[in-house]
């Protein structure tokens, strides 16, 4: 299990092939926030992104901010939501926007799999509940689009030594979720057959 | 009177904005010294890695003064009312509506509350039946014990409910309670605590459950036979090697604390209620003379 600095948005699609599930990887750069409602927007409403998500690493999340001016916002406090209720999007956002890394908490079931190994993307595991540790992580809130959505907004943050992340699906088909739940289960037979 | 009526809703207000904001931000002795014990055990590399990284984040949130975590939860509170207490429970939901929604726009706190069919804000963490408040009526006593249980959304979506037959007897209830948090996977944030509810109804077995993971961790039923199947569970659900976010490991659970209600002779209803590693509390007490002491251990 190796140790990556990765910086996003990336233009080499190789810099993905290299991390495998169970690494441990910290992210430079910047990074899109992103939700239920700011998705189903795009995909379901049709409505384009006012943001350039190009080799993007998103988040889901919807932080706690405070207003300082028009489009401009502070930090209070930043944390990261269950991923599993957003796994239809995936498809989509490798294949129209060329996204490259999600990142939630909980994993995302099997479906994923297959289309991060066909589009060269990754699902990095964060801590959940680990929101006052990532606020200091998060340097900036650089840019936001879609306010009429807070906090489930299109959000811009610049991080530094975000992390650490572990990789939950590579872009080679594994998915430590998936062996996990099958070992899981193995285990339940064992435990039912001793009742 | 008026004035003791309003003095105390006051009071009430003043507390429950007080133990909204602590226990977003002061996790209790209880859970840090169990997060501890499960750091010291976990073997699995990527679940040492979160169980370290959740140690960094206690610490910043103290250091800080942030919150724990972002989500500020669906505010819930459990009220234990002594029959003297000089405030009618109408007042004091009213003390604990306005105390939550003063914490919120004060501090201010993210505000979760949505109607349930438009979606729409309906206010500061308050809405219609917002915030939720268990009672509990206790004779000879004229006090009020106030605990605040921010409840994330993350752990409450990873609620379960099945109504097994008797003939299922305890094997059912173990089963559920197993199957349940193997499903669950990293979604809930463990390892936390499984608030299991067994007997009573369907509706009062999820109750049941909800004031299984408000206990103090560790604490145990006070029936043995309870007691015991609350070690049995807790062993159990280690066993599944589920770990820390769902990343594989030995610490799944924290603990496995259950609550119970005898039931129909045709019934035998096993609810699992979720609570997060970031199992937020933060009670007070409050006499009838409006003399609030906070408390970090209930």
């Amino acid at each position: 299990m190796a140790n990556h600095t990765v910086t996003f948005p990336i233009t080499d699609p190789q810099e993905i092939l290299k991390l495998r599930a169970g690494d441990e990887v910290t992210v430079q750069g910047h990074i899109i926030g992103i939700r239920d409602r700011t998705q189903i927007r795009i995909f379901d409403q049709g409505i384009e992104p006012p943001m350039d998500i190009a080799g993007a690493f998103l988040l889901h999340t919807a932080p706690n901010v405070r207003k300082l001016g028009p489009g401009k916002y502070e930090k209070i406090c930043i944390g990261t939501t269950t991923s599993a209720r957003m796994v239809r999007f995936t498809e989509g956002l490798g294949s129209q926007y060329g996204v490259r890394a999600i990142c939630g908490k909980g994993g995302f079931p099997d479906e994923a799999i297959e289309p991060m190994q066909r589009l060269g993307m990754v699902y990095f595991a964060i801590v959940g509940g680990a929101a006052a540790l990532e606020t200091t992580q998060i340097e900036e809130i650089e840019e936001v689009a879609w306010e009429e959505l807070m906090p489930e907004c299109l959000w811009k943050f610049r991080v530094k030594d975000f992390g650490p992340l572990t990789v939950g699906i590579d872009a080679h088909g594994n998915s430590l979720y998936h062996d996990v739940q099958a070992a899981a289960n193995v285990k339940l037979k064992e435990i039912f057959a001793r009742f | 009177m008026t004035s003791v009526i309003t003095d105390l809703q006051g009071t009430v207000e003043d507390a429950a904005a007080q133990l909204y904001v602590s226990a977003l931000k002061d996790i209790p002795q209880d859970l840090r010294d169990a997060l501890a014990a499960a750091r010291l055990r976990e073997t699995s590399v990527p679940g040492k890695r979160v169980l370290e990284t959740i140690h960094r984040n206690v610490n910043i949130a103290d250091n800080e003064k942030n919150l724990v975590c972002q989500d500020t939860g669906i505010a819930v509170y459990h009220c234990r009312v002594g029959e003297g207490f000089p405030l009618h429970p109408a007042r004091i939901y009213e003390g604990l509506r306005t105390g939550t929604a003063r914490a919120t726009v004060e501090h201010p706190l993210r505000s979760n509350a949505v109607h349930t069919i438009t979606r729409e804000n309906t206010g500061p963490n308050i809405g219609y039946r917002l915030p939720i408040v268990h009672w509990e009526f206790i004779s000879d006593w004229d006090g009020l014990d106030v605990k605040c249980v921010p409840k994330g959304s993350g752990s409450e979506n990873m609620s379960f409910l099945k109504m097994c037959i008797p003939a299922d007897g305890v094997n059912g209830i173990k089963r559920f309670v197993l199957e349940s948090i193997v499903g669950a996977g990293g979604k809930p944030c463990p390892p936390g605590i499984v608030g299991v509810g067994i007997g009573g109804s369907a509706d009062y077995a999820m109750h049941l459950a909800k004031e299984a993971i408000m206990r103090p961790i560790g604490t145990r039923n006070a029936d043995p036979l309870v007691a015991e199947l609350e070690d049995e569970l807790y062993g159990l659900l280690n066993e599944t090697g589920i770990g820390p976010m769902g990343l594989g490991g030995d610490v799944t659970v924290l603990q496995c604390h259950i609550e119970h209600a005898d039931t129909h002779m045709t019934l035998n209803p096993v609810a699992v209620n979720y609570q997060c590693w970031a199992a937020r509390r933060a009670s007070a007490h409050i006499s009838a003379a409006g003399d609030i002491v906070y408390d970090r251990e209930a």
